[in-house]
């Protein structure tokens, strides 16, 4: 079975080297949208201070938290450089123009 | 034939006289050594990491048996030397008569015992020898109180060492604060603190009047009543010179047994070194003038002529955790100086005393790593004239080749905290440079260590420096980020020369390393382009921080603050309710009153920005810009108006320049004050610009700080007019807009360009005319309400979710 894909938006909706957020009963995932167009999903949530990364520079396919400046890849969600951390990462992906994230992965971190 | 000579005492001063005479002449002498303590010569001066037990009494042994042995020494140890018979050249030991041709008396000194009651009690030790330290660990129990009468070097040695061992120890001293007679009050008092910190009680001003026990110690009591319970009580209040031995020989005796400068004693025959010495009025029981001593004896004995000249000595104390260093004389007389230098927060103190050209002492607590430096200055009688501003912050700071300017850092011990922002210290730099982070930026990189405030960015590239040594190339010019190789100007110089007007261009042209430049220079660059190519360059919005993307400034918990313009901190009835309304409709959790004369509202959901801004607009309000690298505010005073005092309109005039000024983006923050008289109301010295209104004109001056770094401003230029001001200041902050690098406030930016060079600019009508004009070109295009269009009803869905996948998520 395809995984539930849901539509969340058109990807020019999302400034390139940007972000958007989604909202969710569990808070907000951050939908990133790379130079080269290309999205990726991860929770708005620094794991430093809860600085939200959607309001980060976007540089390659790493945003930089607008807060303390922390930076994660936004394919992987790891901390980059010296700090230690990780942000849950969701499936994302295009499709027409339109940005899909995978429901049943944004369910699971509902029930989680 | 061989002459015999007898050495009574193996203490630290007859070990280094036996060296020296059995190296320069082996067969010289037939040598026999006399010692009351039944063992040879060992360190004394290493008695206190034996006692609290970081070494053992074998670590510390200078010469075994095997020692004098492979030399022909004759050793009479556990022999107590009972009299010298002077006519029969002879020393009686156990009645065992030795003859001498020559004698060396090197008894020592004895410790001073205080004839109060109960000092002969058992539990009472002094702290001289082996025996008396192996006493101590024998009584130390864990728990156990000791009491330590002696707040001096020996004493607080001992109170280190049974601490160490677990004991409950209370030092006694008789002086108002400890080691006086190396110490000042100031060294004094930090470091009863940090005994204090480890547990140790510290008395001053505390007399002993008895040693209370029954059959055994049991307590300590001093003159004002207080008594301490003690299971052992250590005497450190002192040691005099051993002279009985000489005093029955009828020898001159003063407070020790009177030499002369080659170390002989009133009899030709018999010389004396050591602690038991008195040398032109002069007792020494520092180990430094005891070995200079020594030497002398030994060329003395072998015939050569010398002399004993004692020199400054220098004390550290040796109890692990307490950084003390003293030399010289640092008592306060007419005609001396002192040079304080102190640190609280690291508990660091350093005093120097000077007279004249000539350093006489030092005092150091907490950072002796220059304490041999400064002695040798006052061993060598230095003039210190030409280095007497920066004296106290040692060789790193003089200049001439014979300093390392890398001494201070790589003194600094791992535990020094050299990231202040980050909590960055010298061993975690250290391990990652051994690691492979062999540039500033790997360090960066890998420890966070300058990539906050970077002041520290000397600091690290110093411990780079000391860890590779030559291996490391200091780059002269920091390159603008880990991007790219080129600095800030290069970048701006490049940008012109080579007329680049988008980020994608300087990329590629100049040969970035990153595929989309990094969150440090993308705003950078989109700085220098807006201020280069005002009519071509479009504005890169998600090159920008989070504030000036949003305008408004994002608080910790992701909200925002909305800040309206107040023209030179000017408001009106209606602005105010408009204000009120938008805290009210917006439910804004925090009003606050701004340094910058105006009203902060904090607390602010970014969906409601738009709208909020909207009401705002519509009350005639525009962007404070409170988030922007750009003009802030105008501070203004009442000037002239109202106040009694006010030559010119301060308040007018800085709404003049607000409204000149606003809107334009700049390499950091730009504040501004304008006070209607030298009385200066607005504060006026202390920022970017500040304006001083006299009666005569206009004294435009600039640089000024009151953040990290507080600054005056400094005198730029004079103005007759207000049209001249705004003309000068305009240009002015073109010129900082056109040169500065991103991020330099312009206090930084004329520290490095010269507040000479920027006045040559300003001061020439025609150079300034060019510069105001340039700046109204760009004002043209960046003079705009950024709250306008972004509350544009087109605009408005950016500011909220794309999507909202509550509810179906919790279906």
């Amino acid at each position: 079975m395809s995984p539930p894909w849901i539509d969340i938006g058109a990807l020019s909706d999302i400034p390139a080297q940007g972000a958007r957020v989604v909202k969710t009963a569990a808070g907000c995932v951050a939908v990133f949208r790379t130079a080269d167009d290309r999205v990726f999903a991860m929770d708005d949530r620094c794991p430093h201070k809860g600085g939200p990364l959607s309001e980060g520079i976007v540089h390659g396919t790493a945003v930089t938290c607008p807060l303390h400046a922390w930076v994660f890849s936004v394919e992987t969600g790891m901390a980059l450089g010296a700090d230690d951390g990780a942000v849950a990462t969701y499936p994302a992906r295009i499709e027409a123009g339109r940005v899909l994230l995978d429901a049943s992965r944004l369910s699971r971190r509902v029930a989680a | 034939m061989t002459e015999k000579l007898i050495i009574i005492g193996a203490g630290m001063a007859s070990g280094r006289v036996l060296e020296h005479v059995l190296d320069a002449a082996p067969d010289a002498f037939d040598i026999t050594l006399f010692n009351a303590e039944p063992r040879g010569n060992y360190n004394r001066i290493m008695l206190s990491p034996v006692l609290s037990g970081e070494k053992a009494y074998a670590d510390i042994v200078t010469h075994d048996d095997g020692w004098y042995a492979a030399r022909g020494v004759k050793t009479r140890f556990g022999a107590h030397v009972t009299r010298i018979d002077r006519d029969r050249k002879t020393v009686v030991a156990n009645g065992v008569e030795t003859p001498y041709d020559r004698l060396v008396i090197a008894t020592g000194s004895a410790p001073f015992i205080l004839p109060v009651a109960g000092k002969d009690l058992p539990g009472v030790v002094t702290y001289r020898d082996l025996d008396d330290t192996n006493a101590m660990i024998a009584a130390a129990q864990r728990g156990a109180k000791a009491v330590v009468i002696g707040g001096g070097l020996l004493g607080l040695e001992a109170a280190a060492g049974l601490q160490a061992r677990g004991m409950n120890v209370t030092v006694i001293h008789l002086m108002g604060h400890l080691m006086e007679r190396q110490l000042d009050p100031a060294a004094g008092y930090l470091l009863q603190k940090a005994l204090e910190a480890r547990g140790i009680t510290i008395h001053c001003k505390g007399a002993t009047k008895a040693i209370l026990g029954h059959g055994r110690v049991e307590a300590v009591l001093l003159e004002d009543g207080t008594v301490y319970d003690a299971d052992i009580v250590v005497m450190a209040v002192g040691i005099r010179p051993e002279v009985r031995l000489a005093v029955d020989a009828h020898l001159e005796i003063g407070r020790g047994i009177t030499v002369n400068e080659a170390m002989q004693t009133s009899d030709p025959a018999i010389f004396a070194v050591g602690e038991c010495v008195e040398h032109d009025r002069q007792l020494f029981g520092l180990v430094a003038p005891l070995y200079d001593q020594a030497k002398v004896l030994a060329q003395t004995l072998l015939g050569h002529a010398a002399a004993f000249r004692p020199v400054q000595t220098a004390t550290k104390l040796k109890v692990t955790g307490c950084d003390l260093f003293s030399a010289g004389d640092f008592a306060d007389a007419p005609g001396r100086e002192d040079i304080v230098f102190r640190d609280p927060a690291r508990g660091i103190y350093k005093r120097l005393v000077i007279e004249g050209d000539r350093l006489l002492g030092a005092v150091l607590y907490g950072d002796t790593g220059d304490g041999p430096w400064f002695f040798g200055l006052i061993k060598d009688g230095t003039n210190i004239a030409p280095m007497r501003d920066t004296l106290i912050f040692g060789p790193a700071y003089q200049g001439g080749a014979q300093t390392d300017p890398l001494a201070a850092v790589a003194a600094l011990p791992p535990e020094a905290e050299i990231c202040g922002c980050n909590g960055v210290c010298k061993g975690r730099i250290v391990t990652a440079i051994t690691g492979g982070a062999n540039t500033l930026e790997l360090v960066r990189a890998t420890t966070k260590a300058s990539g906050s405030c970077g002041t520290c960015t000397g600091l690290v590239e110093q411990v780079l420096a000391v860890t590779l040594g030559d291996s490391f190339v200091r780059t002269t010019a920091q390159p603008m980020c880990k991007c790219t190789d080129h600095t800030h100007d290069d970048v701006r110089r490049l940008i012109r020369a080579k007329t680049l007007k988008s980020i994608p261009a300087v990329m590629q042209e100049l040969g970035w390393t990153s595929a989309g430049g990094c969150a440090s220079c993308r705003p950078a660059l989109n700085y220098y382009l807006i201020a280069d190519w005002p009519l071509d360059y479009a504005d890169d919005r998600q090159s920008r921080f989070v504030n000036e993307r949003n305008h408004a400034n994002i608080q910790k918990d992701g909200t925002y603050s909305v800040v309206p313009r107040m023209w030179g901190g000017v408001t009106t009835p209606a602005e105010l309710r408009a204000i009120a309304d938008a805290a009210d409709r917006y439910k804004v959790p925090l009003v606050k009153v701004t340094g910058g004369q105006r009203i902060d509202l904090l607390g602010v959901r970014k969906e409601d920005l738009p709208a909020m801004w909207a009401d705002l607009n519509a009350a005639g309000m525009v962007s404070g810009h409170a988030y922007s690298k750009g003009l802030r505010t105008v501070k203004t005073c009442v000037g002239s108006d109202f106040c009694r005092f006010g030559t010119q309109d301060s308040t007018g005039l800085g709404i003049r320049l607000e409204k000149l000024l606003w809107g334009s983006w700049t390499p950091a923050k730009v504040k501004l004050g304008v006070s209607g008289c030298p009385r200066n109301c607005a504060e006026a010295t202390c920022k970017d610009v500040g304006i001083v209104c006299v009666d005569s004109g206009y004294e435009i001056s600039v640089a000024g700080a009151a953040g990290m770094d507080v600054k005056e401003t400094e005198f730029l230029i004079k103005a007759t007019t207000e049209d001249e001001v705004a003309e000068i200041v305009a240009a002015f902050v073109q010129l900082y807009r056109e040169n500065s690098r991103y991020l330099h406030r312009i206090y930084k930016w004329v520290a490095k360009v010269g507040l000479d060079w920027c006045r040559e600019h300003v001061a020439d009508p025609v150079t300034r005319r060019v510069l105001y004009d340039r700046f109204m070109v760009s004002q043209s295009v960046c003079q705009k309400d950024p709250w306008a269009e972004h509350a544009r009803p087109d605009q408005r869905a950016q500011w909220h979710a794309l999507a909202d996948l509550s509810l179906e998520a919790a279906e």
